[in-house]
């Protein structure tokens, strides 16, 4: 295996509400700032994650490149996944050693159509989708399963807003109410995007002093059918927690791709992590949640801790699929 | 559409929808909904799974082409409820999704239970399928779930006619006269109201009845909140109420007080409907209203 780090990490300030924005021009500013960080121009792999769902317009990823500079042409893909996938596609390409550094971005605008409805789009066509299962109908299903006290879920909840307001990319929102009804809480809807720099071999260490190592990265994918698993336990996300080595030393700090609060509870469990890992302390999705970047934004953010010198061992969770059925799991260090 | 020039709809809709082939495996299952079975498909290990798969996801081993019928009842394991249904849900009034094990199946279908509120739902709940009237194959054929039929409504109704003799038309004819009437008992001295034949407890004849007075004490009372025909609103108050000189108290209605008002006690006096309107029945009594005395204490 070539070494491979995460050199550069850049996010947008997420906006919870749709600013006009188009999408290149939403991503330009986070691509200039890892091109700034690096000194680097050109890439030799780019790779994007992005759902065309989400803009309810086909390819829109394509019309994405434009804030990339891509002629002459460069060696590009994309995934229709939350950017995280897409880092994953990039460090295997890293691995076959003829490139050193590779572009890594992630984009959605949530807002411009009802996010609870679209996410039943990605459900299997003939048994669930004609039921008009919804995201937070299949969440509430799972945090039925999972059982979890009020009082636990609503302290993640209030935790994770905290560290939002002092992050100064996530959403500005208030402490829950505690008179609220007994309901799920969801996720804010969230525009925005980030860019990762991976750097191989001695590059990482030419374009960054502190250059947050990949040490371990793994996805794993469990049945789509709801029925078909144990909606209290993430048996993916804790094989890929074990296949990328979470278990193998201390985690300071953890960023978990938990949208709602009782799957922080699930991975947290999965990734047999104690009770001394920070979790989330960007805030989570809870604080803003920029689909098809969320993922990528929790590896970004776990890197960070490394990249400023603040940590020397991180986790970084992304998910996909409903209720937790895909997980990727990367373990960074300095 | 809005008015605002920058900001514009728009829908992606593929109208007709898209066709899908289903495939053998699928394609048996609706089917077989069609004709209003459910099955599933079992896997090389002997599994059941329900939707059936063409794979199995514990080993992606091609399952078995043994298809086995299962329900159409099941056990509820996991649910949560829809307060508020979305336009593409099953079901327009609150509802819960769930996951159900149907009887014979190894895994557990998706599905909405109606079930009127989330208190009639558990793990553990049985139920059955509400088949939708003309079934297409489709997974909506099965229009949603209900819960297993544990109880029935049987309604009850006779009539009637009775015919006040003895010493229930004594009393009735003094109530007509605007007075009640009692009896002393000769051996107890015990003075019961209604009046009555008989005293029950030393089975002595009670001879001629007594009038009483119209005044009492209420001993202890009820506020009601469901509606009553005879009570003028709604929370009504019935008391015991014993008349002065009486030893049993008679249960009468409360009234020109308010509910909260109303103590152990309190001195109150009948309130006769007028003597043209009155008629041998308890009717003639409106209610018993506060003599505004001051309380007395119960011994």
């Amino acid at each position: 295996m070539r070494d491979v780090a995460i050199v550069a990490f850049a996010q947008t300030r997420h906006a919870g509400h749709d600013t006009g924005l188009s999408e290149p021009e939403m991503i330009q500013p986070v691509i200039d700032e890892v091109k700034e960080r690096t000194g680097l121009g050109r890439f030799g792999f780019t790779c994007s994650g992005s759902c065309d769902y989400l803009a309810g317009a086909p390819f829109s990823f394509v019309s994405a490149l434009d804030a990339l500079a891509a002629w002459p042409p460069i060696s590009e893909s994309h995934v229709e996944m939350d950017g995280a996938w897409a880092l994953y596609e990039a460090w295997v390409r890293l691995q076959h050693g003829d490139v050193d550094s590779a572009l890594v971005y992630g984009f959605g605008k949530s807002s411009l159509g009802d996010l609870r409805t679209i996410m039943t789009l990605q459900l299997d066509p003939y048994y669930l989708a004609p039921l008009g299962l919804d995201q937070l109908s299949y969440a509430a299903l799972q945090a039925a399963a999972v059982g979890a006290d009020r009082a636990e879920l609503d302290e993640i909840v209030r935790r994770s807003r905290a560290d939002g307001r002092s992050n100064p990319y996530a959403l500005d929102l208030p402490d829950p109410d505690p008179g609220e009804p007994d309901a799920l809480v969801a996720p804010p809807v969230t525009d925005g995007a980030a860019a990762i720099v991976l750097a191989a071999g001695d590059l990482a260490g030419q374009l960054c002093s502190n250059p947050a190592y990949i040490r371990g990265i793994a996805h794993r994918i469990e049945p789509h059918y709801l029925g078909m698993r144990d909606l209290a336990l993430s048996a993916s996300a804790a094989d890929a927690a074990r296949a990328a080595g979470v278990g193998k030393g201390p985690v300071e700090v953890a960023e978990l791709h938990a949208q709602f609060a009782h799957e922080e509870i699930i991975l947290r469990r999965a990734l047999e992590l104690p009770g001394e890992t920070v979790i989330n302390p960007s805030g989570g999705p809870l604080a803003a949640n920029p689909v098809m970047a969320t993922g990528l934004i929790r590896i970004g953010e776990a890197a960070r801790r490394i990249l400023d010198g603040d940590a020397r061992r991180t986790v970084g969770h992304a998910a996909g699929g409903p209720c937790l059925q895909q997980n990727l799991v990367t373990v960074l260090e300095a | 559409m809005p008015s605002d020039p920058l900001l514009a709809q728009h829908v992606l809709e593929f109208p007709g929808g898209y066709t899908r082939t289903t495939g053998p495996v699928v394609g048996r299952f609706l089917s077989e909904l069609r004709g209003r079975r459910i099955v599933g498909v079992r896997t090389k290990e002997g599994k059941v799974l329900v939707p059936p798969l063409e794979y199995d996801p514990a080993s992606g081993e091609p399952v078995t082409d043994e298809y086995v019928e299962v329900g159409p009842a099941g056990t509820v394991t996991t649910f949560a409820w829809v307060d508020e249904p979305l336009a593409g849900h099953p079901l327009d009034r609150p509802f819960a999704w769930a996951l159900i094990k149907l009887d014979g199946a190894g895994t557990a279908l998706v599905h909405a239970v109606d079930a009127g509120n989330p208190k009639a739902l558990a793990a553990g709940t049985r139920v059955w399928p509400a088949w939708s009237d003309h079934p297409t194959g489709h997974i909506t054929d099965i229009s949603h779930f209900v819960p297993e039929v544990t109880k029935i409504v049987a309604n009850v109704r006779a009539e009637y006619r009775l015919q006040a003799g003895g010493a229930l038309r004594v009393f009735l004819e003094g109530v007509e006269r605007g007075v009640f009437l009692g009896g002393r008992c000769g051996t107890c001295e015990k003075v019961y109201v209604p009046y009555r034949a008989s005293c029950p407890e030393c089975g002595n004849a009670i001879p001629d009845p007594i009038e009483l007075p119209d005044t009492g004490t209420i001993t202890t009372f009820a506020i009601n909140n469901l509606p009553d025909p005879r009570a003028p609103q709604v929370p009504f108050v019935s008391a015991y109420i014993l008349l002065d000189h009486a030893d049993i108290p008679m249960i009468a209605l409360v009234g020109d007080v308010p509910a909260h008002e109303v103590r152990q006690g309190m001195r109150v006096r009948a309130v006769w409907v007028p003597e043209g309107e009155r008629t041998a029945s308890m009717a003639n009594v409106r209610w018993f209203a506060p003599t505004g005395e001051p309380d007395v204490e119960l011994s």
